[in-house]
Order: structure tokens, then sequence, then C-alpha cells
């Protein structure tokens, strides 16, 4: 197996009845970096990472972390890794530092160790004045960014995200990424599922995900260039009407509703620009702008992966 | 693994400790079902309301209502002047009892003919009807006697008049104090429907919580899991035969004549067992509402079929079989032989191998089980 692999996953399959939650997954993540998995609702995200983390076994297919064999020896790397799942499930009775002091015990954190580790996580995550706190009592940012504390205790050097700033205010997925930052700074490798977007495109390579295959798994940026056509933004008070009239124009290859815009992608920007306007004058739809924009990873996706888009 | 088991324990304690309602969820029923069965849950029953009709007037009618007013069992509600009215007492609750004493009652019972005494019960709680049955058949069977013996020195003929015929259960027992047989027995149905669902709870919570996976992917074996979760409600559970026996003992004077020793023992495999149930309850549920309502499925026919208030002799072939398998039987046996017959491990040994089996059987299942439910 490679060397520097941190994560290697072969041909991995895995159904739940009828479900093909996962079906032939290949990936290899390198060491150091941020690996992220986007897809849709039911994509089979949550599925990769449990097998990833030696919770769920695959029905068939390989994983190798740090070069151990997560199948045949699932306890080898529970040291090295940490899984964080997508709702982090915290003991609402017991404080803040309770908590933490819980997941320290568990992975044998030295206790010299774990006070000075401890104090340098809660600093990140601005938790420190509420070590005292019942978990409960958080704000579900808070929760979310102690779980993060919680699951980094054992200075792991793989680590699992599954949606970690889901439901999270933006001030406090600025502190998650900061961490996250940090640690690959470190050399921790961090593997995460996003329905961001924006979050995506941080990700140092990224697995577009749907119907448990992956699609594309490539860089941000190589990913855009990947994607076939151009892109215009048409700005309108009624961006519906925009869609429903373009949705058959020549040159057309896909239409995306982002708010009060639609993203248009055509096969070649300069000519389309003004046909189209015409073509929306003619029928009488209002535009207040059409100009020419850098694909973002959503409209990546649906062109490249099509169907609906992660959120 | 000594660190990983005490942070299990710790998290546990802590977590009850936090809880304000748990005192309240332990303690508190504990002790009230106690002083429930203590005073309430009785055979014995007294001032049952019951109304009268006398339609005789004899001296010998007026002596037997005396006999129902001695007793102190039946409180006389009404004298009824009617048929009608005495349906009436009846159909509305005020009385749950009706003696109705027809006329020529002291001309046939000299004549020796059985004289006719009606006796009506309202059936609806047939418990009631049964005793009070009971002590009307009692009542007229001496009062029958006393009669002969005064009207016929030498009876020839039994008189077969006075005579209520009735099946008599057989834990009716006027001698057997019922509180002595019933708040041993509350020390096994209660610890066992504690233990079983906050074990069952604990688990079913940390599943639901999502804080089950997050422990599993951390270096800790599900064994060492399991031990942490059950042993803290295990120690739960002999704290509750600890509080029930002296509360029993000093409260309600229950003699304990065995070996403290012994019922230590007994407990200790019936709670073995009981863990063992609660974790293995907990692989069949995903939520707490799930566990609630199979932890409901199982614990009533446990009581049902444990010989707790119903005699399992009494019981059908089928149902008999399956108290074999339920600890809950060979505990009360356990438990209500050391505390009123004072006998050791010489005649206990079946009963506590029999735990000591259902013990192991319980814990071994729910522990395969439980793997398996981690996938
Ligand atoms: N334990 C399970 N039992 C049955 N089906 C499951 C289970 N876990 C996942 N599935 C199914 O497998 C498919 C993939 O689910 P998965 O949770 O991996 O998707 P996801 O990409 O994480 O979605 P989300 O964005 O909603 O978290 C879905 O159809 C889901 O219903
Ligand atoms: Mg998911």
């Amino acid at each position: 197996m490679n060397n520097g692999a941190a994560v290697i996953a072969q041909n991995l399959v895995r159904s739940f009845g009828a479900t093909a939650a996962v079906s032939d997954v290949s990936f290899s993540i390198q060491r150091g970096e941020i690996f992220g998995f986007a897809g849709p609702d039911g994509a089979g995200k949550t599925t990769v990472m449990r097998m990833l983390a030696g919770v769920l076994r695959p029905d068939s297919g390989g994983i190798a972390v740090e070069g151990i064999d997560v199948i045949a020896n699932p306890e080898g790397i529970k040291s090295l890794l940490s899984y964080m799942p997508q709702r982090f499930g915290l003991y609402e009775d017991l404080t803040v530092a309770e908590n933490i002091f819980f997941y320290a015990e568990l992975f044998s954190v030295p206790r010299k160790i774990r006070l000075a580790r401890a104090r340098e996580l809660l600093e990140a995550a601005g938790l420190s004045p509420f070590q005292k706190r019942l978990a409960g009592q958080l704000s579900g940012g808070m929760k979310q960014k102690l779980g993060l504390v919680c699951a980094l205790i054992h200075t792991p050097s793989v680590l699992l995200l599954d949606e970690p700033t889901t439901g999270v205010d933006p001030v406090s997925r600025r502190d998650f990424w900061a961490i996250l930052y940090n640690l690959r700074e470190s050399g921790v490798t961090i593997v995460l599922s996003t329905a961001y977007m924006d979050e995506a495109e941080r990700c140092s390579r990224l697995a577009l995900m749907d119907a448990g295959k992956i699609h594309y798994c490539d860089t941000p940026a190589r990913l855009k260039q990947a994607m076939p056509g151009m892109l215009l933004a048409i700005t309108a008070a009624d961006p519906r009407a925009v869609r429903a009239a373009l949705a058959d124009a020549p040159g057309v290859l896909g239409l995306l509703l982002m708010g009060d815009r639609v993203n248009v992608r055509v096969d070649d920007a300069a000519r389309r620009a003004p046909e189209l306007r015409a073509r929306l004058d003619a029928q009488n739809i209002a535009v207040t702008g059409i100009s020419r924009i850098e694909p973002a990873i959503e409209d990546v996706f649906v062109a490249l992966v099509g169907g609906g888009a992660p959120a | 693994m000594l660190d990983r088991l005490y942070v299990m324990f710790m998290k546990e304690f802590l977590e009850l400790k936090r809880d304000r309602w748990a005192i309240f969820r332990l303690v508190v029923p504990l002790i009230l079902q106690v002083v429930i069965y203590g005073y309430a849950a009785t055979f014995t029953i007294s001032h049952v309301a019951t109304t009268v009709l006398d339609l005789d007037h004899s001296s010998a009618s007026r002596a037997l209502l005396s006999r129902f007013y001695a007793t102190g069992r039946f409180n006389i509600v009404d004298m009824a002047a009617s048929q009608a009215q005495v349906t009436r007492d009846i159909d509305t609750g005020t009385a749950t009892v009706a003696i109705i004493i027809h006329a020529g009652f002291a001309r046939q019972l000299l004549n020796g003919q059985g004289a006719p005494l009606q006796v009506i019960v309202d059936g609806s709680n047939s418990n009631t009807a049964l005793i009070a049955l009971g002590y009307v058949s009692q009542i007229t069977a001496r009062f029958q006697a006393g009669a002969m013996a005064s009207a016929w020195p030498q009876p020839a003929t039994p008189p077969g008049g006075i005579t209520v015929s009735l099946e008599q259960r057989p834990w009716f027992n006027e001698g057997l104090n019922d509180v002595w047989f019933f708040i041993p027995g509350v020390i096994g149905t209660l610890t066992l429907m504690q233990v079983v669902s906050l074990t069952a709870f604990a688990v079913v919570r940390e599943r639901e919580l999502g804080t089950l996976e997050q422990i599993m992917v951390s270096p800790i074996r599900p064994f060492e899991f399991i031990l942490g979760k059950t042993v803290p409600f295990f120690l739960i559970g002999l704290g509750d035969v600890a509080l029930v026996t002296i509360f029993g003992t000093l409260w309600f004077d229950i003699p304990f004549a065995g070996n403290p020793l012994v019922l230590l023992l007994g407990a200790t495999l019936f709670l073995l067992a009981a863990v063992g149930l609660g974790l293995l309850l907990s692989t069949f549920s995903r939520t707490q509402q799930q566990a609630f309502a199979l932890n409901f499925f199982f614990i009533n026919p446990l009581f049902t079929l444990s010989g707790f208030a119903f005699p399992i002799a009494a019981m059908p072939r089928v149902l008999q079989w399956f108290t074999l398998i339920n600890p809950l039987r060979y505990f009360l046996v356990v438990v209500r032989a050391i505390f009123l017959k004072g006998v050791g491990l010489g005649a206990l040994w079946p009963d506590l191998a029999a735990l000591a089996a259902l013990a192991a059987g319980m814990l071994a299942i729910s522990i395969l089980r439980f793997r398996k439910s981690l996938d």
C-alpha cells in the first residue's frame, strides 16, 4: 500500500436490505489532506464514514487507515483515529469539563497532557468560560465545538467528521475551521462530509457522491475546470420564469435556480448572452443583469453529477 | 481497562446524581409499593359495605344478623325494607354484599328443613366477592352448628339449609399473614422492574444520543462497556433489596428467619439475570419509547407467571412451563423461604441453581446480541 496515504478504500460496498447505500467506492487520501465528501441526502456519505471508522462492516472491499487493515483489525486503529458522527452525542447532564474528561479517560490520555490539551482546545473553540456549564445548556454551535474538542482530546492522526458544521452559526463555523486548519498544519489527516458548498471549496480534494457512488474526485479547482461549458448568472425579479423560458433555448446545457438568480450553463458565454437576453425580452420577462461568473462547486456538482444539487 | 471501567461508572453515577428526579424514581416508588402492599394488598377484608333485608323479623334472624355485625367484617350500611331497595343498593354501589333473610326463616330452621338465606354479592370485584362469600359461609356454618346444638341435642339428619357452597382459593388461609407473604415478594418484583428498565433505558439512551457509536470507536471493548452499563444498576438492585428488607422487617415486623448471606447470593444471581434481561431488551430497541413498550410487554407476564400473587400450581400446564424460565419465580421461592421459613442452602439449592443457570443464559444471549447490534 502507498506510503503517503493515510486512508485507502478499495471497492467498498454496503447495502441495508434492498438499499445499496454504497456501491463500489474507492479512494485514497494523503497524509495532511482535508478530504471532503459532498453529495445530497442519502448519497452514502455517512455510510462511508462509518465504515472508515470501523463501526460498520462493509459487505465487501478493503479499508486501510495508516497502513492498518480496519476490517481485520478494527481495534488497531482506534487510538489513531477519531470519528465525530453526524450528530455528536454529548452527555447533557455532565459539564463541559466532565464530557472532555470522559473521552480523555476512554482514550487513556495521561492526566498531565490532558489538562494542557483541553485548555488549548477549549481556548481555540471559544469554550473556556463555559467549562462548568452542563453540556445540555450549550447552544447548538457550542455543542458541536465541544464534540470536536472531545474528538480531538487524544490527538488522533486521522480525523473523520460527518457534517460537522450542519446547523452551526457562522461564527462558530469560523472557529471550527480555524481549528481544522491548525490540525492540518500539524499533519492530521481530515476527512469530512459536508452539505455546505462553501465548505466543500475549502477542502484540498473533494469527492462528489450521489446514489452510493463517487462520480468525480479531484481538487475543487480542477473539478471546476472539468465542468463542460461556461456559466452565466441571470438576475431577475422572477427567476422561476427565467428558468422556464430558457429550459429549451439553444446552447443551454443546464439551469440552476439560486435564490434571486438563475445560473445558466451554456456552451459559449459570449455568443449566448445576447441571444438569451433577446429571448427573455421577447417573452416580457424583466432581467436585472446577465454576467459571466466562475462556477461554484454547486454548479459543478449539478453539471457533473446531475440531479438534485446538495443544499 | 480499569481506568475505562472507572470512568464509565463515574459517568453513570454522575448522571444519576444530576438527575433531580432520580431519587423519586428510584426510592419513592419502592417505599410506596411496600407501604401499599403492606396495608392494601391483603386478602383479608373488613368493613364490607353490606345491606340487610330481614323479612322474617324473628329472634333467629336477628341472632344470625348479630353474628354478621360481630365479626367486624361487614359494615351494615342499610337496613333495606324491600327487595327493590336491595337491588338499588347493589346497583348504585352503596353496598357490595346484601344479606336477605326470607320470611319463615325461624320456622324452617326449627323444622330442620333448611332455612332460606340469600346472599347477593357484587361480582364486579370478584376477589372481594369471593372473600366476602367465604366469610358468609363461615358465619352461617357456625350459626348453623349453634342452632343445631340448641334445637337438636342429638342431630338426626344433617339440615342442608344454610350452607353456602364455596370453592375456596388455595391461598385463602386465615392463619397466614398476608403482609408477610407479600412484602418479601415485593423485593423480587420491584427490584426486577427497576433493574431491567434502568439497564435497558441506560443502554438505549446511549444508542439514541449517538454516544454508543462514539464510545465504540474508542479503545473500550464491548464487554467493558457492558460492565460499565450493568454494574451500577446491579448495585442499585442490591440497594433495593436491602432497603425493602430493612423497611419490611422494621416497619411491618416481618420476621427474617434466614441467613442474610444466602439472601445476598440469591439476590446476586437474580440481579445478574435482571441486568441480562435489560441488556437483551435494549438490543431490540432503537428508541427509549420502544424500550418502554418492550419493558412493559415483558414485565407483566413475568409478574403474573411468578407466583407473586397467583399460585403457579393453579395455572394451566402450558403457563406453568413458562414459569420455569422466569427468574422471578425462583427468587420469590428463595426470598420467602429465607424470610419466613429460615431455610438455608440445603433446601434452596435447586432454586439457586436454576437462578444461576438463567442468569448465565440471559447474560450470554444478551452479550452476543449486543455485539451483533453494534453493526
Ligand atoms: N442503518 C441503516 N439502515 C437502513 N438503511 C440505511 C442505514 N444507514 C443508511 N441507510 C440508507 O443508506 C442510504 C445512504 O445513507 P447515508 O446516511 O450514508 O447518506 P448520507 O449521504 O449520509 O445522507 P445525509 O446527507 O442525509 O446524512 C440511504 O438511502 C439510507 O436510507
Ligand atoms: Mg449522513
